[in-house]
Formats: structure tokens, sequence, C-alpha cells
């Protein structure tokens, strides 16, 4: 039997790894010292490692980033947590005009290797101000790399080559994640710069692409899709920015159909992104069907559970976007 | 320099004082009491209710600290405008007794106070003065901030009412909005509840000193400390000096020292987040501010037992038609996902 791994200890192996093998490493942010804010993810570290290394802090998002970015100019390679994306937003300067221009605009003297991790935690009647993960409006930063994670080995590769990446790196993860079981393939040292979509199954006759949890909810639908014989290419992004996408055009020259699953607001958002590059790169000949794109309702997330269930993308979503194409 | 040493022995805070209700009429007092155990009853409705799974958003509850909220509430006048954050269903009740619509909105049901949009984190009632609460922390500071200035810009008789706690103390935005109050004059009542926590971390983990006003006092505000569970006091100080503000648009800092009886979030005492606070939370309970005047209130014969167990039954016979009829709410029409996204 292949060992499983769950997503939650993805992330957890990545820390354990991170403090046990890397002096430069620290981690920081709120609720680093109790259970609740970051579920398993980050279970006793503070008292395997000391909370010198593993550090909960006042309510100060702003200077906390701040702070995690200037020891990352002054070398270290810190990771501050943010257990919601909203309150990430109080730190935005930080990270977005500070953080992801100082190599440029420095002449490459220079550079801000932190780590921002965002938990994205939705759903359970929270609402508008949190349940938010505005991803694509990140990735819209030259200089700031994005990653969000499906595979639990994933998430903890790619949470280790975020920090050890000589980049500042936004790495947000899916509490809707947590719980999910994948075979462990064992902790492998990639470097950021080589990763690609991946191409998690292949197949003939469409390319749907998905990215942290939407990837979940397009495997979700492969047995209605072989019901429909309907044989798709699933492609989980995993990073954001900057995208290599000869994998998602060479699948969509091969399937000819193409849908986009994101997460987030349809609005200049990370679908029409993927959509615009492909098209831009395929031949109109070349396409059987329109691309689709499936996304959040455009609207703010209710609380009210009755309207969260429409809210958030489900597998008829998608399924239904599938069959307007063929 | 430890400035924390008494926060383990809480008969040593300097700020306790005793309930005096010898300058207020009979039905001041009652208001008072009244509106405290409606907030009480009405939270401890609620906490039973996330326990058994009916409600489902996640709920603050200021069970212990209902004072500050009645006082305030009991010294503002008409078009007074206050603010709130994630722990406000006592804000919201002390002005309104409108259980109703608290109970529909945490069951997210289109009678309630934002038609079931936004939950427990989400209430608002303008009619009365509350002009919204959200659980972004500090994010309604420079809210209030801004309605100081549209009062002090129409030149009226009127203040504002920030509300927040210790942990908001930690971000920037109160630091900028109390500056910005002071320097334009603006008619702002800043209330700190201190409860000692910001979630599972005391105050003494976070701050280098037990009171927040010492950030008023920077930026040359008016402030006092104030003891959070004396309903008396805290009405004394509030009525005078609303009136002061009012008149002279210049703004106040409250600091109320008081203590959550619950965790942080929902109905348990705080195990869930990993702090023991059973000890403390014993001796706290001890200054209950509803018995603090409930008891004074007997022994100087304004009210009897008998009176104050009928107050009591009709608050929970009030509470329980409200949470009844609460459940038979509707809940928003699908078409409101987009209907409220734009004007
Ligand atoms: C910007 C932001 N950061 C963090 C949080 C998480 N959070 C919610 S309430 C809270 C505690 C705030 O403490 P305090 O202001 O003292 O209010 P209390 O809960 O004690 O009433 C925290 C940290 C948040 N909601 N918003
Ligand atoms: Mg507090």
């Amino acid at each position: 039997m292949n060992k499983k791994i769950k997503f939650s200890k993805g992330i957890h192996t990545a820390f354990d790894y991170l403090l046990e093998n890397h002096e430069e490493f620290f981690v920081i942010g709120q609720g680093l010292w109790s259970p609740w804010y970051v579920g398993e993810t980050m279970k006793d570290l503070d008292k395997k490692y000391g909370k010198k290394r593993v550090i909960d802090t006042p309510v100060s998002e702003l200077a906390v980033t701040g702070a995690t970015i200037g020891a990352a100019i002054t070398g270290f390679k810190p990771l501050v947590v943010h257990p919601r994306v909203d309150f990430m937003l109080l730190a935005v300067d930080q990270i977005v005009t500070q953080a992801a221009k100082w190599r440029h605009m420095f002449g490459n003297n220079s550079s801000a290797p932190a780590t921002f991790r965002a938990i994205i935690n939705r759903g359970g009647e929270q609402g508008a101000q949190h349940s938010q993960s505005l991803h694509s409006w990140f990735a819209h930063i030259p200089g700031l790399k994005v990653v969000m994670p499906y595979d639990a080995n994933d998430a903890r590769d790619l949470l280790i080559s975020s920090v050890l990446a000589d980049d500042p790196v936004v790495f947000m993860d899916d509490r809707w994640l947590y719980d999910e079981e994948f075979i462990d393939k064992g902790l492998k040292l990639i470097d950021l710069k080589d990763v690609k979509p991946k191409i998690i199954q292949e197949g003939k006759d469409i390319t749907i692409v998905g990215v942290g949890f939407t990837v979940k909810k397009i495997m979700d639908c492969k047995q209605e899709l072989s019901v429909l014989n309907i044989d798709p290419e699933i492609i989980d992004l995993r990073l954001l920015n900057p995208i290599d996408y000869s994998s998602i055009i060479n699948s969509v020259k091969k399937t000819k159909r193409l849908v986009v699953v994101d997460g987030d607001w349809s609005s200049c958002g990370l679908a029409s992104e993927i959509i615009t590059s492909v098209v831009e790169s395929v031949n109109p000949q070349d396409l059987i069907s329109k691309p689709k794109r499936v996304t959040l309702v455009d609207a703010p997330a209710p609380t009210s559970k009755y309207l969260e269930n429409d809210y958030y993308i489900s597998t008829e979503n998608i399924i239904d976007a599938i069959k307007e194409i063929f | 320099m430890n400035k924390f040493k008494d926060l383990n022995n809480i008969e040593s805070f300097t700020h306790f004082t005793d309930v005096n209700i010898s300058d207020l009429k009979k039905d001041i007092l009652l208001k008072m009491l009244f509106k405290m155990i409606l907030i009480r009853k009405a939270e401890e409705k609620i906490s039973e209710n996330v326990e058994n799974g009916t409600i489902k958003c996640p709920c603050h509850l200021a069970i212990g600290q209902e004072a500050i909220a009645v006082a305030a509430a009991l010294s503002m006048i008409k078009d007074d405008k206050a603010f709130g954050a994630h722990r406000s269903h006592a804000h919201f009740l002390a002005l309104n007794d409108d259980t109703f619509s608290l109970f529909a909105e945490v069951l997210g049901r289109v009678d309630g106070c934002s038609k079931g949009m936004g939950g427990s984190m989400h209430i608002i009632d303008k009619s009365n003065g509350f002009y919204g609460s959200v659980p972004i922390v500090g994010a309604t500071i420079p809210m209030a901030t801004g309605a100081g200035l549209s009062i002090s810009l129409k030149e009226s008789k009127n203040l504002s009412i920030s509300y927040f706690g210790d942990g908001a103390c930690e971000e920037g935005v109160l630091h900028e909005s109390l500056n910005l109050a002071s320097v334009m004059n603006l008619p702002t009542v800043f209330i700190c509840e201190n409860n000692l926590f910001s979630s599972h971390l005391r105050i003494d983990q976070r701050q280098t000193e037990m009171y927040t006003s010492r950030f008023a006092k920077a930026h040359n505000i008016e402030s006092i400390v104030i003891d959070g569970n004396n309903i008396t006091d805290l009405y004394n100080f509030m009525s005078t000096k609303f009136k002061s503000v009012r008149d002279t648009h210049k703004p106040l800092f409250i600091e109320a020292i008081t203590y959550r009886w619950k965790g942080h979030v929902g109905h348990r005492e705080d195990e869930d987040v990993g702090v023991e606070r059973s000890q403390d939370l014993r001796k706290w309970r001890n200054r209950d501010p509803i018995k603090l005047l409930s008891e004074e209130l007997i022994k100087n014969n304004i009210i009897s037992t008998v009176e104050l167990n009928q107050i009591e039954k009709e608050i929970i016979s009030k509470i329980e038609n409200d949470w009844n009829k609460a459940l038979k709410s509707e809940f928003p029409d699908k078409s409101n996902l987009n209907k409220f996204v734009y004007s």
C-alpha cells in the first residue's frame, strides 16, 4: 500500500524541514501559538523549535509583514503567516509596492526574499470580509511570485521552494483542502524557477485548468464526465505568476477545447488571463468551440448557508459549462 | 520594567469602584438593569444555539461586558453615530432592544438587520444610531472618526463613537485616527473595551503595558481608565462627558477594563484555543456587572427580589418569542446574491 499524506501534513512537513535545516528561516504571524488559527498545519512547531523562531504577534499585520520583509532584506529567509487573505490586505503596500519592486528598482543590488503565506478560509457563514482569495490581484504584480497548491506533495515541496527562492512569494493554501489525502511521494527539493503547470490527468477531448481548490472540484467531475463519454485533460496551474503557458497551449492544441475553473471573481481575473494567453497562441480554426470560464458569482461572499451554497463553485457548475461547449 | 504584575491578581486592580446609585433616578437605573439582562439572556440564547448547531455563523459574545454598551447607549442622543466590531451584539441591542432582528440575522434570515446577508459579524441599525459593525480588526475606527468629521462639518451638536478592543490598539490605524481626531478637533469618542485578551493572547504577551489609554495621551486626547463592569460609574462619566464632546467637538478616549466570560468566538470558555482562564474567570464572575447593579438596587429598596425575578421572566419570555419568530423567518431570496452589489 502506498503511504498517504494529508494536505495539512504536507504544509506541516515543509515547516518542519525548513526549521530543522535552515537557520536563516523563521516564521512569524498571528495565531502561531494557538491550534485555532492555522489548524494542523503548524501544530506544536513552537514547542519543538522554540518561540524565538516560531513567533506569535500582536494584531499588527502591516508592521509584522514589513518586519518580515526587513529581515529578508538583511539576510533571513522568513515567512509571515496571515490566517486569512483578508487580514493580509492590511499589509498590501509592503508586499506590492515594497517587496515586489525591491530587486528591480535597486538595479539587482538587493532583494526581499520573504514568503507571504495567506490562508484562504471561506465558507461556514463567515461572510464578505473573511472569505476572499484575490490571488489574481497578487498575480498581477511583476516581481511577486504567486503559488497555490492542490496536491499535498506540492503543498510541501512548493512551500519549501517558495521560502528558499530568492524572490518574494505569495503562497496561498486553501483550508478546504486540508483534509484531502494524496499518495505521499516523499519530500523533493525543487527550484521554484522550474515549476510549471502540471498535467495531472491526460485526456483528449477537453483541457480543464484549475488552481488550488478548484482542481479538486474538477477531479470530482471525473466520474460524471466519463459517463458523458468526455475524456478530459486536467491541468493544475500551481504557479500563478509568472505562468509558463506552453503545456496549456499544447494541451489545447490537442484537445481543441478549454475550460478554466477559478475560485474567484471573473472580471480581470486569472481565468480570463489564461484564456487570453491561450487564444493568442492558438489558431481560431484549431478550436472546436469557444473557451469557457467557471468562476464565483461576481458578488461579495454572503453569510447565509442558503446563499453560500449557490455562491461557491459546484461540480454541477463545471459540468454545465463543459456541456455547453460539447 | 514589568508593568503587568497585577494581571494574575484582579483584586489589586486599582480602577475597580463600587456601584453607586445615589445620584440616579429610578427609571434610568431600571433601564440599565433591563438592557443588561436583555443582552445577557439574548447572548446566552445565541450561545446555546451555536453549541447545538442551529446558528452556523461565527458569533463573538460579549457576556460579562454588557455595562459598557448600555452606559454608552443611554448617554447617546438622536443623531449620535456608533460603529462596532466583531463583538457587537451588545452595542446593537443596547440601542434598540431588538432581539428579533439580531436573532434573524445570526440565523441568516431575511428579517435580520442586514437582511440575512451579514450574520453576527456584520450588523447595523442606522435608525437607532448604529452605523455598522465589521470583523476586520480596527476597520471601523477611522470610519467613526469620519463620522466625527461629518458632524464637525455640519457643525451639529452630536458625536460619533468607535467601539474597539485592546487588540485593535495594535493596528496602526488606531494611532492614525487618534492623531486625526485630535488635530482636526473631531467629536469622536474612542471606547476601548480592554478585556485583556485578543483571541488566545493575553495583553502582556502583546503590549508593554496594561492600559491602552497611553495612546490617547500621546495624541493629547483626554482619556480615562474606568471600571468597565460598573454601570453607574460608566453612565455618570459618559452622560456628562458626551455633552462636552458635543459642545466642544474635542475627541475623548474611554478605556473600560472588563473581561469576556466566553471564549474568543463561540460558546466555549477558551479551552478550544488552548488558554486556561478558569481561575481568572471565577474572580471576574464576582464582578458581574448585572449582579453588581442588582444587588445595590435591592439593598437600597429600589426593587425587590420578586420584582427582579419578574423582570428576568419577562425578558426571557420576549427572547423566547423573538427566537421562535426568527426561526420562522425565510432565508434571503437567491436573487439577493446579485441584487445588493451595486446601487
Ligand atoms: C485585521 C484583522 N486581523 C486579525 C483578525 C483576527 N481577529 C479577530 S478578533 C481578534 C481579536 C481582537 O481583539 P480585541 O480587539 O481586543 O477585541 P476582543 O476580541 O477582545 O473583543 C483578532 C486577532 C481580524 N479579524 N482582522
Ligand atoms: Mg480584547
